[in-house]
């Protein structure tokens, strides 16, 4: 049994879904190998050999791999396939991108967002807005999986594996990347801070975010949001929390003027501890928070902002 | 300029499944059904194509039940053109549909297939790309905008840093993402002049799929449930909580 992990990286380093997608992998067992396509990562190749469990790096190197494009991937995964009894890669963005294209051509049903590995067949994803938990069996020989990565331990570094040279397919492909707007910023990325601090719609405007900025700074967190701050152009798509935006599960989770839909649940109810504030009693949020503060935003942020420095942040 | 519209049977975004206490799913009986909230937004991305005359012809599929007539009856009274419904009962996973959806396209040559990212029941996010790779067309996935320019589609999709910009050469997949439009409501003169529209019934046989299931359903059941904690009076009180009690400051 030999599973190929598909890492994913911006050329200069590996992130946490990845790490997690190997603790994946050494739950369904056998030789591990991780693919990383790419160009000039050849530092992101060394490091994906010294995770833990780790057999084997196979590291392509092209200008067209610079950006994860869905075709030129496939095609890479695809070329490799023959070798491999299952094929993982972290369920963001990129991997929901390419991954189901490698499993219709290998003619697999691909099992998305798995949040348990129960044996080599048999995995648990959550399906209506994690509402309900499904155990499926696959009756495919190979198997095509995105992994969650909050539900899976981050794979340490431990490993020692070699890293080998493999080419990628060139082409011709018919999509282009054009360009790309990243949103920058100092803080921890949302899928990995330990802390998060998110509003919602009771923010009323874009320019209230910098209430949760502060807070933000202080504790080191990431902001998120709910999908109605986003619709109404408050903040970012990639702020968005929840069942079509993005899951997380910190140590603490805070919700301000977020009313508490199932689809933001679904993106945040894994969370250690959950703190809402909301000046409407009755709002859902708090049938899941551990610590609820009825109160206007406008007068709790501040003052937490008070609190936070008082107690030495 | 031809567009296949893929759309899907639902449970409705506001109600809350539960399981079943055989564990053998969730309970859809009498439970509310509509339009999968993407694949309206994949309905209307093509009628304003075709308002803003680039596109002529909308076709919208479905697979699924029945009643998945309803669906595109919804899909028709928003403006699309004709429909065609491929019965099937049970669980009709992504490749099969997939499959499906590729011979449709064979037989429609359409320029342009939209779907939706995901559809809120199995939330599998797959279908649409599958079916590019079946056709070997490319695809602009999560798509916050779409524009057309010849045999070009230019795509900014919504990814997990940010926005990204990709072009393909036509014909091509798109699916949507919530912000690339506000979907219409259909109007009643609308609704009535749809029920006249052409909805053409096939099955999974006609096409020549096989749409056995590939994955075994073992059990549904519940996630882990979370209490209500408890209501702090003070953001003083509330930090002192999260410093002494959680430990998580
Ligand atoms: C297909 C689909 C996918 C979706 N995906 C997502 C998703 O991924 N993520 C997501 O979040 N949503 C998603 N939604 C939307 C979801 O259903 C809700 O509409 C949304 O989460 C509501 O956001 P909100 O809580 O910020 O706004 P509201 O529900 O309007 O709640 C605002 C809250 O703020 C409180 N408030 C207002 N003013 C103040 C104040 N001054 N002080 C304190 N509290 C205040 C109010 O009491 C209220 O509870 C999706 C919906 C659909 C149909
Ligand atoms: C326990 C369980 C029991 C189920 N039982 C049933 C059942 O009895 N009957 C039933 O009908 N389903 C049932 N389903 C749902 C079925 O399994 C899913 O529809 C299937 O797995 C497809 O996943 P998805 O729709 O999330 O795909 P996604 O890839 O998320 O869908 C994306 C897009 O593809 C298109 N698309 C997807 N499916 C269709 C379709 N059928 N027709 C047209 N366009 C489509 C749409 O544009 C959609 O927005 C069940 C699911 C579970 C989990």
């Amino acid at each position: 049994m030999t599973v190929l992990v598909i890492a994913e990286h911006d050329n200069k380093s590996l992130n946490d879904a990845t790490r997690a997608a190997v603790t994946a992998a050494s739950k369904i067992g056998g030789d591990i190998h991780v693919l990383v396509a790419g160009k000039g990562a050849s530092g992101v190749a060394e490091a994906a050999g010294k995770l833990d469990g780790v057999a084997k790096v196979l590291h392509a190197d092209a200008d067209h791999l610079e950006h994860p494009m869905a075709e030129s991937l496939a095609a890479l995964v695809l070329s490799l396939a023959d070798g491999y009894d299952a094929i993982l890669s972290p369920a963001t963005t990129t991997g929901k991108n390419f991954m189901p294209r490698v499993a219709a051509k290998l003619d697999v049903m691909q099992i998305s967002d798995i949040t348990a590995v129960e044996s080599a067949d048999t995995f648990v994803r959550p399906i209506y807005a994690g509402n309900a938990m499904m155990t499926v069996k696959s009756t495919d020989a190979k198997k095509v999986i995105t992994v969650r990565g909050t539900t899976f331990e981050k794979a340490g570094d431990g490993g020692s594996a070699s890293v080998e040279s493999v080419d990628a397919p060139a082409g011709p492909f018919k999509s282009a990347f054009v360009s790309e707007e990243l949103a920058k910023s100092d803080r921890p990325e949302l899928t990995a801070a330990k802390i998060v601090i998110s509003g919602g719609r009771g923010m009323a405007s874009g320019d209230n975010f910098h209430l949760l900025d502060k807070i933000a700074d202080k504790l080191n967190a990431a902001v998120g949001a709910s999908r109605a701050a986003v619709d109404a152009g408050f903040v970012p798509n990639d702020y968005q929390v929840g069942q079509t935006g993005k899951v997380v599960a910190p140590e603490l989770y805070i919700a301000v003027g977020i009313s508490g839909a199932i689809q933001h649940l679904a993106g945040m109810k894994d969370s250690k501890v959950i703190v809402a504030i909301n000046k409407d009693e009755e709002a859902p949020i708090f049938s899941v928070a551990d610590y609820g503060l009825v109160a206007d935003l406008f007068k709790a942020l501040p003052e937490l902002d008070e609190e936070l420095a008082k107690a030495g942040y | 300029m031809k567009i296949l519209v893929p759309v899907k049977r639902v449970v409705d975004y506001n109600v809350k499944v539960r399981v079943k206490p055989d564990q053998s799913g969730v309970d859809l009986a009498n439970v509310k059904m509509s339009m999968n909230p993407f694949c309206e937004i994949a309905v209307e991305e093509a009628i304003r194509l075709k308002e803003a005359g680039k596109a002529d012809e909308i076709v919208v599929v479905s697979i699924g039940p029945q009643q998945a007539q309803e669906t595109i009856r919804t899909a028709l009274a928003m403006g699309a053109d004709r429909g065609i419904l491929v019965t099937a009962e049970g669980r009709v996973e992504p490749l099969a549909v997939a499959k499906i959806l590729a011979k449709i396209v064979e037989e429609e040559s359409p320029d342009l297939v939209v779907l939706g990212k995901q559809a809120i029941d199995d939330d599998a996010n797959q279908t649409g790309q599958m079916l590019g790779a079946l056709l070997d067309w490319p695809q602009g996935t999560f798509a916050s905008k779409v524009e057309l320019d010849g045999g070009n589609v230019t795509v900014t999709r919504e990814i997990d840093g940010g926005l990204q910009t990709i072009k393909l050469d036509g014909p091509a997949i798109v699916t949507t993402d919530l912000r690339l439009n506000e979907p219409r409501y259909a109007s009643l003169p609308n609704i009535m002049k749809a029920k006249r529209k052409p909805i053409d019934t096939k099955t999974p046989e006609d096409y020549g799929v096989d749409i056995s299931p590939r994955l075994e359903v073992v059990k549904v059941t519940e996630p882990p449930k979370r209490e209500a904690g408890i209501k702090v009076e003070s953001v003083a009180q509330l930090v002192d909580k999260l410093k002494n009690e959680a430990g998580v400051l």
